[in-house]
């Protein structure tokens, strides 16, 4: 395979699939880690020090930019995989295969990615914006004991968006949903995509795939109804 | 046993075509469904019209010439089988059936349900085979092979190019198709010298053709008459891979 194929054949395309995939999934345990020091419950010393720490090292801020090449990789292939699989068939069925040879959402992965990037756009202005761009929000740091630091208060923040906002509740749990179905599949196609032909490897790495998924989505999923439900304040 | 059969019917590659309703009756349950065509055909000729065109050869399950996707499933609905070893007794009297051709635009329809499906054969030319000098055949000991990659190779090697995977596939993708050759060659000795340019042509002319790329859904392994498995897809793009970024 040239670095040619890699972005324009049918094979290689799904290369670029599966390694910003499996980035994205690296990304969202790390994120997932991060985020659940709000449970700490020591007024975000622990979540807003980790956030701070992400923003300030050069390691980290170019790891983000890989990856938002990766994302934007992702998003871009995806969709022109999508436009060009549904342009093989010009003339469709009058009865459909459906549910009989596969799961509905591995068919629906470019829905399921579309309800995703709606999501992502509605936190990135919700949390991503404030912190790096417009400090709206965050005109007041905050400082913890014996540490001249001025951290923003990303869990002030956190706790405001959630806090008797029902909707944005069930956005973040509905763009969760979306999340886990897309990784339902897409965790052991990845690897698949990148050749992993081992049955007894594919196996394992379904089972770690619904594992990883249930356990993320959870933890992500409980965030905003912790604070909903004043389990932390 | 009396049917309704609901038949896609089109004349050329040319024209649009449409479902007509056809009546079978007396069915026995012992016919085979291509059988059953037969009997309607026979009534069709005698009452002059036109009678379904519908491609078959050997009728044993080997050829793979057999194309009918029955009420949604390529070769019906029994697993791991062909049109031509569908028999009626999956049905009952008073059922309806919905036979279409293949769909996918690099299978076109030629007339009513039969397709074109050449560009599997180009696929292959493009490097499904291996390159040896004619003469007498060595014997197979000089070659020894491991068992389970020849029983691997084999399970590879009993793909029919029925092109029900491609059917069935909602990218109309001809992956499984192209990686059980893929996978069979790369695991004998014969396949080693044309290992790299196989898979790059092969994919190359795939892409070619027509045919989609892998979602991985595994659609086309729960319909292929021969069991053929979606490993052969990974293995295909570890081939892939490793025939261009890793020497
Ligand atoms: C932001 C919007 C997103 C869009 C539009 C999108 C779109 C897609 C599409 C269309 C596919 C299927 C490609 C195909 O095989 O035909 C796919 C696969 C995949 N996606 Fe996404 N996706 C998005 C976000 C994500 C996120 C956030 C993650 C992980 C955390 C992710 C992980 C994966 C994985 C692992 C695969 C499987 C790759 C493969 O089959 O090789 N995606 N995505
Ligand atoms: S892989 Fe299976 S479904 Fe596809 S052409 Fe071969 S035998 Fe037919
Ligand atoms: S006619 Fe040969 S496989 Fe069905």
């Amino acid at each position: 395979m040239t670095w040619k194929q890699l972005f324009i054949s049918s094979v290689g395309k799904k290369v670029v699939m599966g390694l910003t995939g499996i980035s994205l999934v690296a990304f969202l345990l790390v994120h997932a880690g991060l985020n659940a020091c709000i449970w700490a419950n020591d007024d975000g010393q622990m979540f807003n020090k980790a956030a701070h720490f992400m923003g300030s090292t050069v390691i980290t801020r170019t790891l983000e930019i890989g990856l938002f090449i990766g994302i934007i990789l992702h998003i871009v292939q995806g969709y022109m995989l999508a436009a060009t699989n549904k342009a093989k068939r010009s003339i469709g069925y009058n009865v459909q295969l459906g549910n009989r040879g596969s799961k509905w959402y591995s068919r629906s992965m470019a829905l399921l990615g579309s309800l995703i990037l709606i999501f992502l756009a509605i936190h990135l202005s919700d949390f991503f914006i404030p912190s790096r761009i417009t400090h709206a929000g965050l005109e007041t740091p905050k400082f913890y004991d014996g540490d001249t630091t001025a951290y923003h208060d990303m869990y002030r923040l956190m706790i405001n968006r959630f806090q008797d906002n029902i909707l944005a509740v069930i956005i973040y749990i509905v763009g969760c949903i979306a999340l886990a179905y897309h990784l339902f599949h897409g965790f052991q196609s990845a690897f698949r995509s990148l050749g992993v032909h081992n049955k007894k490897y594919n196996q394992l790495l379904t089972s770690l795939g619904y594992g990883y998924t249930v356990v993320v989505i959870l933890a992500f999923i409980m965030m905003p109804l912790s604070i909903f439900f004043g389990w932390i304040s | 046993m009396n049917l309704t059969l609901k038949v896609w019917k089109q004349k050329n590659s040319a024209t649009q075509g449409s479902f007509e309703t056809y009546q079978v009756k007396n069915i026995s349950s012992e016919m085979s469904f291509l059988e059953m065509f037969d009997v309607l055909n026979e009534q069709l000729i005698e009452e002059d019209k036109d009678p379904i065109a519908f491609d078959h050869d050997c009728r044993e399950g080997i050829c793979g010439m057999c194309s009918m996707y029955i009420d949604g499933r390529p070769h019906g609905p029994w697993s791991q089988n062909t049109t031509c070893q569908l028999h009626m007794r999956a049905y009952k009297d008073g059922d309806t059936i919905v036979v279409e051709p293949w769909r996918a635009n690099a299978f076109p329809v030629l007339k009513d349900l039969i397709v074109d499906r050449q560009a599997f054969d180009r696929i292959i030319q493009a490097g499904g085979y291996i390159s040896v000098n004619t003469g007498n055949a060595q014997d197979a000991n000089n070659l020894p092979i491991e068992k389970a990659k020849a029983d691997e190779a084999f399970a590879s090697a009993a793909c029919i190019g029925c092109g029900a995977c491609v059917a069935a596939c909602k990218n109309s993708s001809a992956m499984l198709f192209t990686s059980a050759k893929v996978t069979q060659l790369s695991l004998l000795p014969q396949g080693e010298p044309e290992r790299k340019s196989r898979v790059l042509d092969m994919i190359t002319q795939m892409d070619k053709e027509g045919f989609g790329a892998c979602t991985n859904t595994g659609a086309c392994e729960a319909v292929c008459p021969k069991g053929i498995s979606i490993s052969n897809i990974a293995r295909l793009n570890k081939e892939y891979i490793r025939a261009g970024l890793i020497v």
